[in-house]
């Protein structure tokens, strides 16, 4: 009972820390840069940190069960590309319909991962890795090496990520209820604390009786949608779809579910933990160029920022048990 | 899977002979050589076949050392970003001033630096995979690289240096005798010495190794310092071939040479495979990729074929591994 309460009261410990840090951080930033506290910044901030949100609740449960998935930039590429290119096609097209054709695109490579590591067990890493440069192809091959600019994409499809509802713009309002609704998927069902427990120890949950397979192929399913959906949200939002859109953004999204205290040994971190993480590597990515920092700089910036998130976390998780060795009465 | 059961004993009968994984890739590499010789009437001619290798045997020598790395059962993605680190500080000192031996030494020094740091951080930190380890450092490394260099590009090497690449003594090409050379050695000590020997029982079982004595952490140290050393020795040879460097060179190198690896039969649940397949694997890439230049295919159409190798080449492995543990090995029973 006793290393319970200290295992909760240190997660919650590492939360305080990273809020802190993110204050302190921010204070520092308007220090240097008095435009970084203003309404506008930080509505651009939340903007451009709800794409990297929607897509680290995804990462979050592929980590969560042990997995990997290096191909979400692949598969955003793909499906901002098929959307915005059948937006031309058919320029009266709803937006909404772009919407859920980008999230299909999404769910057929989240099912082929999901498949190829499951029931073939393939490690996740090679799976994504493979799958990321057919993808990636793919796309190329889609667009004939072509760019879609602005000017050819129909407003109702820019109007995406622009308009706004009940007063939030859409992309922050949709990270909204995709955090909600997940939020309670993975603290209130079944399903959802399953992932923990394929996570946390894959021969314990076949011993159980979990269906620990199924629970794998469904978190890259989710994680594929997910993709597919970020896709057509940025191509919106930056108005151009490339065959090398978000190339290496995975990385991103990696590092802020790290930042956030996910461990990527599975079966460990919180929604709440991701949220923070995803703002902090917001703040990071917004603030940096604001300061001045040559973009040159922010690619080994953000290597050791994940570096030292996993091996805080490691850290922390020795402690942890150390200090719950202690307590332990013999 | 792999953990729980015990391959108990293995015979080497003509079956195991004739079923070898290494007949296939034979098989795939001639085909591909027809394909090739049917597109191009030069293809089959003795000067081809040795100078299409100079284009792609610099990737070569990391596969090498990252069959070592699958061997164990680990991975590591941070190989192209140690080829660009050491290729930009080279260039960037020989063109500061520093004697180009120098700046070669130096090169080599750095990329084993940048092995020792993953080796540091496996070792230390076991709680995390090697995935993410070198996740990491790739960023870092690869990063590096952009700040000393930017988006510049830094080159104009002495004469000499270019013959790393494109000299050659008599009529062979110094790369291809280089790679032979190392392949020899990299076999030997794979599967004719103790270190070798070692490898491979780590990739079976790491922790039955640690407890009869084999320093597990130091051989995982080795081989992280050797993978760092060969990509410091491919810096040199793409340096040379390119004869200039980018930050952004051997970008994706991970997966050609992960692709290689494991379509050459080793397995990514570690502990099996033979130096063969690989080196088969690397002609077979590479002769692939220059067919493919024959019939004007785009690079793109190269990556999906080559991330469906890697996937289907590891679905075709896992296959073989199940049932062979089907066959052979029979779950341990506990009297009680």
């Amino acid at each position: 009972m006793n290393s319970k309460n200290a295992l909760k009261s240190s997660e919650r410990f590492r939360e305080l820390g990273l809020l802190i840090f993110i204050i302190v951080l921010s204070a520092l930033f308007q220090l240097r840069n008095p435009s970084f506290l203003t309404l506008a910044n930080i509505k651009d901030l939340l903007a451009n940190t709800a794409i990297l949100g929607i897509l680290s609740i995804g990462m979050m449960m592929v980590l969560l069960t042990r997995g990997i998935d290096l191909s979400i930039g692949a598969t955003m590429a793909l499906s901002g590309m098929v959307c915005s290119l059948t937006g031309i096609a058919y320029p009266g097209m709803s937006p909404l319909v772009s919407i859920l054709q980008g999230m299909a695109i999404g769910l057929v490579v989240g099912s082929i991962i999901g498949i190829l590591v499951a029931y073939f067990n393939i490690l996740p890493i090679i799976a994504t890795l493979g799958l990321m440069n057919i993808i990636r192809g793919l796309t190329y091959l889609v667009s004939k090496g072509k760019w879609v600019s602005a000017y050819q994409m129909s407003e109702g499809f820019k109007n995406i990520s622009k308009g706004t509802f009940l007063g939030i713009n859409n992309l922050v309002a949709l990270a909204i209820i995709i955090f909600i609704m997940f939020y309670y998927f993975i603290n209130y069902t079944r399903t959802g604390r399953f992932i923990y427990a394929v996570g946390s120890n894959p021969d314990t949950a076949d011993v159980v009786g979990i269906p620990r397979k199924r629970i794998i192929c469904m978190v890259y399913i989710f994680m594929g949608v997910l993709a597919g959906l970020a896709g057509v949200l940025w191509v919106s939002k930056f108005a151009s779809a490339q065959g090398d859109t978000a190339v290496g953004y995975e990385l991103n999204v990696i590092a802020a579910v790290v930042l956030g205290g996910v461990s990527v040994s599975g079966g460990r971190g919180k929604v709440s933990g991701i949220i923070l993480g995803t703002i902090l590597f917001g703040i990071l990515a917004n603030a940096l160029p604001l300061i001045h920092i040559s973009p040159f700089w922010q690619q080994a910036i953000q290597g050791i920022v994940i570096l030292a998130a996993v091996i805080a976390n490691v850290l922390m998780k020795r402690s942890n048990d150390k200090s719950a060795l202690k307590k332990r009465v013999i | 899977m792999s953990e729980r059961t015990i391959e108990i004993q293995k015979t080497r009968t003509w079956k195991t002979f004739i079923f070898q994984w290494e007949w296939f890739l034979l098989l795939l590499f001639i085909l591909i050589c027809g394909i090739n010789a049917s597109l191009s009437p030069y293809f089959l001619s003795f000067d081809t076949f040795l100078n299409a290798p100079m284009n792609f045997l610099d990737k070569a020598f990391l596969v090498l050392p990252l069959m070592m790395v699958i061997v164990l059962g680990n991975i590591d993605v941070s190989v192209g970003s140690i080829v660009a680190l050491s290729s930009v500080i080279m260039a960037v000192s020989y063109n500061a001033g520093l004697p180009m031996p120098l700046a070669l030494m130096l090169a080599l020094v750095v990329s084993t630096l940048c092995g020792f740091i993953n080796g540091f951080l496996i070792t230390r930190f076991k709680e995390l995979s090697a995935t993410i380890v070198t996740l990491s450092t790739m960023i870092i490394f690869r990063g590096i690289a952009y700040i000393i260099l930017e988006d510049r590009a830094a080159g104009k090497f002495p004469e000499w240096f270019s013959f790393l690449a494109w000299g050659s003594i008599g009529k062979l090409p110094f790369i291809f005798l280089a790679f032979i050379a190392a392949a020899v050695i990299f076999g030997l000590v794979l599967h004719r010495s103790r270190f070798g020997r070692e490898i491979f029982a780590m990739g079976n079982n790491s922790t039955a190794c640690r407890y009869s004595g084999i320093k597990t952490d130091a051989v995982l140290m080795k081989v992280s310092l050797l993978t760092g050393f060969m990509a410091g020795i491919t810096a040199l040879f793409l340096t040379s071939r390119m004869g200039s460097t980018r930050p952004n060179v051997a970008q994706g190198y991970e997966l050609d040479v992960i692709a290689m690896v494991v379509l050459g039969g080793v397995s990514t649940a570690g502990g099996k495979g033979r130096i063969g397949g690989p080196i088969l694997a690397i002609f077979i890439i590479g002769f692939l990729n220059y067919g493919l230049g024959l019939v004007n295919i785009s690079a793109q159409v190269l990556l999906i074929i080559l991330g469906l190798l890697l996937i289907l080449s590891v679905m075709i492995q896992n296959a073989r591994f199940l049932k062979r543990n089907q066959k052979s090995a029979r779950p341990l029973t506990i009297k009680s």
